[in-house]
């Protein structure tokens, strides 16, 4: 099974509501899903900067005094936020390589949730509400978030098996069913010098995301090739800096229900997510077409092109 | 009317009072308010009972249902109706997936369209939709009539057996072994009594009959590459 939530906000009078609205949605798919949970949140910006949410098990020793050794192994400094077993590492932009070089070089066993310039990412094991007030998520405002809520099929019930899964910068997937062909696709990218970490399928779906766009593709480029080379069910919900996409496989299995309002487009994997959503009432509400690729984008109009 | 608040006392209280309702029962009429998309309303239920749920459902909504009218004020989620014995269905919005799947009998209305594998397996079950229908519908359909007054998908007919079809507009692809059939005053007969039971104002003549074109019940090497 799994759970998907995705709200992007038109209006921005319910900012400050958007990680209440999420967290409300994702508790509702608990038993869609009770093994771990995650949520994206694109939230503010501050030119110049850019975003790392890093996580670690032992927080307490591992965060301590993170942000001045950070900075002093960058030479720049490093403002650090924690949140229970993640912490948002503020870093000059274009910095990544360098942070990262530093965070493997200090050796603190810590794992990268997300990068970009709005995006953070939390995820961890249990309950959806045990997660989302573990990381205070219903007082975070943004511009638009997906949720996750996972039955693990394919791989370990771990932190690093949680969705969602940062694919670049800003850019993250969340998704409900089974890849078949995620060992043989994992050699592959491996071969072709992607870094996946975990024996997850997602993360191979991901890390395919991640090179379609390495090597020029768009996403919406990228989602659409997927439909040809990932093998098996998926409903996936993705999440940009500017907009979220849609598409599900060409059975659609997994159940994908969508409403717009003049204020909102809100992603669910079953209608009961939707409800406490204000105006859901008169709410355009429908399923979206399996080998369809949706996207909504503040920058940009409202799009959706069905697979050829 | 009785009205229930779906919220206030729970699913599993809800079934047991429709449940508890007998043949001769003089409360008859049932309202279920603040569904909010919740699973297995109204399932099982056997007596002549009409119920209507002021809302959206979640999965199979007035599964296995026998005797009673069941109404959503709606959409409906995934299974509504599944394995449908009698009785009939109305729903207001549109259908998610697997609609009426094994459905033995009765009558499910859609008003709106229903989405894909609509009666999927169906074995003597109605479904009128007025809308269309997504792909993979009626796959393995043995009896019963599905009637589509729009579109239907991908794949209608997949693998069926005595199924009928009628569409009105146009199919996307017809399944193996399903192909367009004549028809002839019989079905047109057989589709006005549906389109009228259904309450649904249009006209049989403009409908296309589908159904199996019977090459594939037993089994024949030459039709490997079909199976």
């Amino acid at each position: 099974m799994c759970g998907i939530v995705g709200l992007f906000l038109k209006d921005s009078a319910l900012e400050p509501q958007l990680g209440e609205l999420l967290t409300a949605m994702l508790i509702t798919m608990t038993d869609r899903g009770p093994d771990s949970a995650g949520i994206a949140i694109y939230g503010d910006e501050t030119p110049g900067q850019m975003k790392l949410t890093v996580q670690s098990d032992t927080p307490e020793t591992t965060f301590a005094g993170l942000d001045a050794a950070l900075g002093k192994a960058m030479g720049t400094s490093v403002a650090m936020s924690v949140k229970s077993t993640h912490a948002v590492l503020t870093i000059p932009a274009g910095t990544l390589s360098s942070a990262r070089a530093a965070l493997a070089e200090i050796d603190r066993g810590i794992r990268i949730m997300s990068r970009g310039e709005t995006l953070e990412i939390y995820k961890e094991v249990g309950l959806p509400k045990d997660v989302a007030a573990r990381f205070d998520i219903a007082r975070m405002s943004g511009t638009h978030g997906i949720g996750h809520t996972r039955m693990a099929t394919e791989s370990a019930v771990t932190t690093m098996g949680a969705h969602p899964f940062n694919t670049g910068d800003d850019q993250c997937l969340v998704h409900n069913g089974s890849l078949s062909n995620h060992n043989s696709l994992r050699r592959k990218l491996r071969r072709e010098g992607i870094h996946i970490e975990t024996e997850n399928d997602t993360e191979v779906g991901a890390a395919y995301l991640t090179w379609q766009m390495q090597n020029g593709a768009t996403l919406g480029e990228a989602l659409q090739s997927s439909l040809d080379d990932l093998d098996g069910f998926f409903t996936f919900v993705v999440g940009t800096k500017d907009g979220f996409g849609v598409v599900r496989d060409p059975i659609a299995c997994k159940p994908a229900v969508m409403a717009e309002t003049d204020q909102y487009v809100a992603f669910g994997s079953e209608y009961r997510a939707l409800v406490d959503l204000p105006g859901i009432e008169n709410a355009r509400v429908w399923e979206p077409e399996p080998a369809t690729v949706y996207f909504w984008s503040h920058d940009k109009a409202p799009t959706s092109k069905k697979a050829a | 009317m009785q009205t229930i608040d779906l919220t206030e006392i729970g699913l599993r209280e809800t079934n047991k009072t429709l449940h508890a309702q007998s043949a001769d029962t003089n409360q008859t009429a049932w309202e279920i308010v603040n569904p909010r998309g919740s699973h297995a309303i109204a399932c099982g239920l056997d007596a002549p009972i009409e119920v209507t749920v002021k809302g959206s459902t979640g999965y199979y909504c007035a599964g296995m249902n026998q005797q009673a009218t069941v109404n959503i004020h709606g959409s409906a989620g995934p299974g509504t109706g599944e394995n449908i014995m009698s009785g009939k269905i109305v729903i207001e919005g549109d259908a998610s997936q697997y609609l009426g799947a094994t459905g033995h009998g009765g009558l499910i209305v859609v008003k709106g369209n229903a989405s894909s594998r609509c009666g999927i397996s169906m074995k003597g079950v109605n479904i009128v939709v007025q809308g269309s229908v997504g792909h993979m519908s009626a796959f393995m359909g043995q009896s019963g009539n599905l009637v589509v007054c729009g579109d239907a998908g991908d794949a209608l007919g997949d693998s069926c057996y005595e199924a009928r079809f009628f569409v009105r507009g146009t199919v996307k692809s017809l399944g193996a072994d399903c192909e367009k059939k004549e028809m002839r005053p019989e079905h047109i007969d057989i589709l006005k009594g549906l389109l009228d039971e259904a309450g649904i104002d249009a006209d049989p003549s403009e409908f296309t009959r589908y159904g199996s074109a019977r090459n594939l019940y037993n089994f024949d090497v030459d039709n490997a590459g079909a199976y």
